[in-house]
C-alpha cells in the first residue's frame, strides 16, 4: 500500500552496472569458469526459485534467524531492563557482559557444535548470542533515558514495580528498544548465514557452499544476490513499521 | 480570616524545623509551617529559594536532611495516593503513548478501580476539565492549556485531599492561566481540598490564596507570611481592582525586589 517507502530510484545504479556487465560481456564474447555473466546468473535464480529449492533455504534461514532473535531479543530486553533500572544489577553484570560481547558468534561455532551437533538448535543459539547484544545496550540507554518526571508520576500514584516497568518505563523506552531491534535483525541474518556456509547444512548458506562445489558460480551468485534482496526487503519491511507505529501522534514529541 | 479558626485542629500538612541540604549545600533552612484543612497557600518568591524544595518534601519525592514533614500527624515517608501533584512541564509528565482517557486511566488501573467502572469515572473527570470532546486524543494534539487539564483531570482521578502545585500555569499564555486559575478555585470550591501553589507570579498568589507565603534565598527560608483578606469566589475583573489586592502586591512587588539586591 505504501510504495512511498520505498525509493525506486535507488534501483538505478545495481541495475545499472549489472545491464553494463552484461553488455560488456556480450560485446567481448567473455568465457569464465569462475565469474558468469548476469544473464547467467538471473537464469540459475528463476530455475531455483521455480523447483522451489531456494525457497526452501530461504524458509531455513529465516527460521533460524527468527527463533534466535526471538529468544536474543526477548533476553536482551528483559536484562536492559533490569540493568537500566537498576544501578546495582548493571554494575553486578557490566565486566560479565563487556567481556562475552566481543567474542565473534563464529568463534563459537565449535562449543556449539559439541554441545548442539549440526541443526536448528546449534545455529538458533548463535543467533540468538548476537541478537542479544544490540537489543541488551539499546534497551540499557533508552530506559536510563526514560523521562525522570514520569518515573515520579508512578512513585507519586505508587505503582507497584511491574506495573512500572510495563505501563511507564518500556513504553517510554520503545521507540530506543526497536533500533537495537533493527541492528539484531540484521546481524541475525549475517551470522545465520555465516554459520551456514562454515558448518550448519541448513539453508541459504548451505545452498551457497553447495553450488560452489558443484562447480555452479551462476548459482553461487543467484544466492548471494538472493541474501541480499532477502536483507534489504526484511529492513524495509521494518523501518516501514517503524514509521507506522512511532511517526505516529502516539510518539510524537510535543515541541 | 481564613485560620482564625485554625488553631483548634491540628495541621493537616506541618513543616518542624526542616533543613534541607544537598553535598553540604544549604537549600532550606528552619522551616515551620502549617498547612491547615482546605487552605489554600500560595508560595512565592525569586528562583533558588527552594519552593520547589518545599512542594517536594510535601509530595514525598525528598526526604528532608533534618526536621520533620507530618501529614495527618504522621511523619510522611514516601508518596501517597491521596496527595496528588501538578507539575509545570506538562508534556512531560503526560504518557504521550496514551490517549487523554488513557492518561486517567492509568489511575484507575493502578488504584484497582473496577474495570466496568472506569469508563464512566474517566469521562466524568474529563468533563469536569472540559476535555469530554477530547478524550481520544493523544496529548500531542492538544494544546498547552488542555494539556495541563488533563494533568489535572489525571490529579482528580486520585481524588485527593491535597493538591501540590508546582508552577502549574507558568508555561502558558495569560487568558489559559486565567481560566485555568478559575478552574482550580472551583474544583477546590467543590471538594474542599486543601492547596499548596507554588509560583511565581505574584498576582496569581494573591488571587487564589487564602495566605501567601514568601520565601529568601540563599539558603532558603520563609520571610514572610501574608494573610489575603479578600472575599470568595474571586473574579478576574474585580477582584484584582480591590485595594487590598493591591495593597498585597504592592508589599510582595517591594518584597521579592529586596530580595534581588
Amino acid at each position: 500500500m505504501r510504495l512511498r517507502a520505498i525509493d525506486w530510484r535507488g534501483a538505478v545504479l545495481p541495475v545499472g552496472v549489472l545491464a553494463t556487465a552484461e553488455i560488456a560481456a556480450r560485446l567481448t564474447d567473455y568465457q569464465s569458469s569462475s565469474l558468469p555473466r548476469p544473464s547467467e546468473i538471473v537464469a540459475a535464480a528463476a530455475t531455483a526459485l521455480l523447483d522451489g529449492s531456494m525457497l526452501h533455504a530461504t524458509a531455513q534461514t529465516l527460521l533460524s534467524a527468527l527463533g534466535g532473535l526471538a529468544i536474543g531479543a526477548s533476553l536482551g530486553l528483559i536484562f536492559g531492563t533490569l540493568m537500566g533500572l537498576f544501578v546495582i544489577f548493571n554494575r553486578l553484570m557490566e565486566v560479565t557482559v563487556e567481556s562475552l560481547r566481543p567474542i565473534p558468534s563464529v568463534a563459537l561455532i565449535p562449543i556449539a557444535l559439541l554441545i548442539f551437533g549440526l541443526g536448528y538448535a546449534m545455529e538458533i543459539t548463535l543467533i540468538a548470542k548476537t541478537s542479544f547484544w544490540p537489543v541488551l545496550l539499546l534497551t540499557i540507554a533508552a530506559v536510563r533515558g526514560v523521562k525522570p518526571r514520569l518515573l515520579e508520576v508512578a512513585r507519586l500514584l505508587r505503582m507497584g514495580l511491574i506495573a512500572r516497568v510495563f505501563k511507564i518505563v518500556i513504553p517510554a523506552a520503545l521507540p530506543g528498544i526497536f533500533v537495537g531491534f533493527r541492528i539484531a535483525v540484521g546481524a541475525a541474518l549475517v551470522v545465520a548465514v555465516t554459520v551456514e556456509i562454515a558448518a550448519n547444512p541448513l539453508g541459504l548458506g548451505y545452498a551457497m557452499m553447495r553450488a560452489q562445489e558443484s562447480l555452479r558460480p551462476d548459482l553461487v551468485f543467484a544466492y548471494l544476490f538472493w541474501v541480499g534482496l532477502v536483507g534489504w526487503l526484511i529492513n524495509a519491511a521494518l523501518l516501514w513499521f517503524q514509521r507506522r507505529i512511532f511517526g505516529t501522534v502516539a510518539f510524537r514529541a510535543r515541541p | 480570616m481564613s485560620e482564625a479558626a485554625a488553631p483548634a485542629e491540628p495541621a493537616l500538612i506541618a513543616f518542624r524545623g526542616i533543613e534541607v541540604a544537598f553535598g553540604g549545600k544549604p537549600i532550606l533552612t528552619g522551616i515551620d509551617l502549617d498547612m491547615h484543612k482546605g487552605e489554600f497557600l500560595c508560595v512565592v518568591g525569586p528562583s533558588g529559594c527552594g519552593k520547589t524544595t518545599l512542594l517536594r518534601l510535601a509530595a514525598g519525592l525528598l526526604p528532608p536532611s533534618a526536621g520533620r514533614v507530618l501529614y495527618e500527624g504522621h511523619d510522611i515517608v514516601g508518596p501517597q495516593r491521596d496527595v496528588a501533584v501538578v507539575f509545570q512541564d506538562y508534556s512531560d509528565a503526560l504518557l504521550p503513548w496514551r490517549t487523554a482517557s488513557g492518561n486517567v486511566s492509568l489511575v484507575y488501573e493502578t488504584l484497582g478501580t473496577p474495570r466496568d467502572e472506569r469508563a464512566d469515572r474517566i469521562a466524568s473527570v474529563l468533563a469536569r476539565v472540559g476535555l469530554a470532546e477530547h478524550a481520544d486524543k493523544y496529548p500531542s494534539q492538544l494544546s498547552g492549556g488542555m494539556q495541563q487539564r488533563l494533568q489535572i483531570a489525571r490529579c482528580l482521578a486520585q481524588e485527593p485531599k491535597v493538591w501540590l502545585m508546582d508552577e502549574p500555569f507558568g508555561a502558558l499564555d495569560a487568558i489559559t492561566r486565567q481560566s485555568l486559575q478559575d478552574e482550580i478555585l472551583r474544583i477546590v470550591a467543590d471538594t474542599g481540598t486543601t492547596v499548596f501553589f507554588v509560583t511565581h507570579d505574584l498576582e496569581e498568589a494573591i488571587y487564589l490564596g487564602h495566605r501567601v507565603i514568601a520565601m529568601k534565598p540563599h539558603p532558603g527560608r520563609i520571610a514572610a507570611t501574608y494573610p489575603v483578606d479578600l472575599p470568595h469566589p474571586r473574579d478576574q475583573r474585580t477582584t484584582p481592582e480591590q485595594p487590598e489586592f493591591m495593597h498585597l502586591r504592592r508589599v510582595l512587588l517591594e518584597f521579592i525586589r529586596g530580595t534581588q539586591t
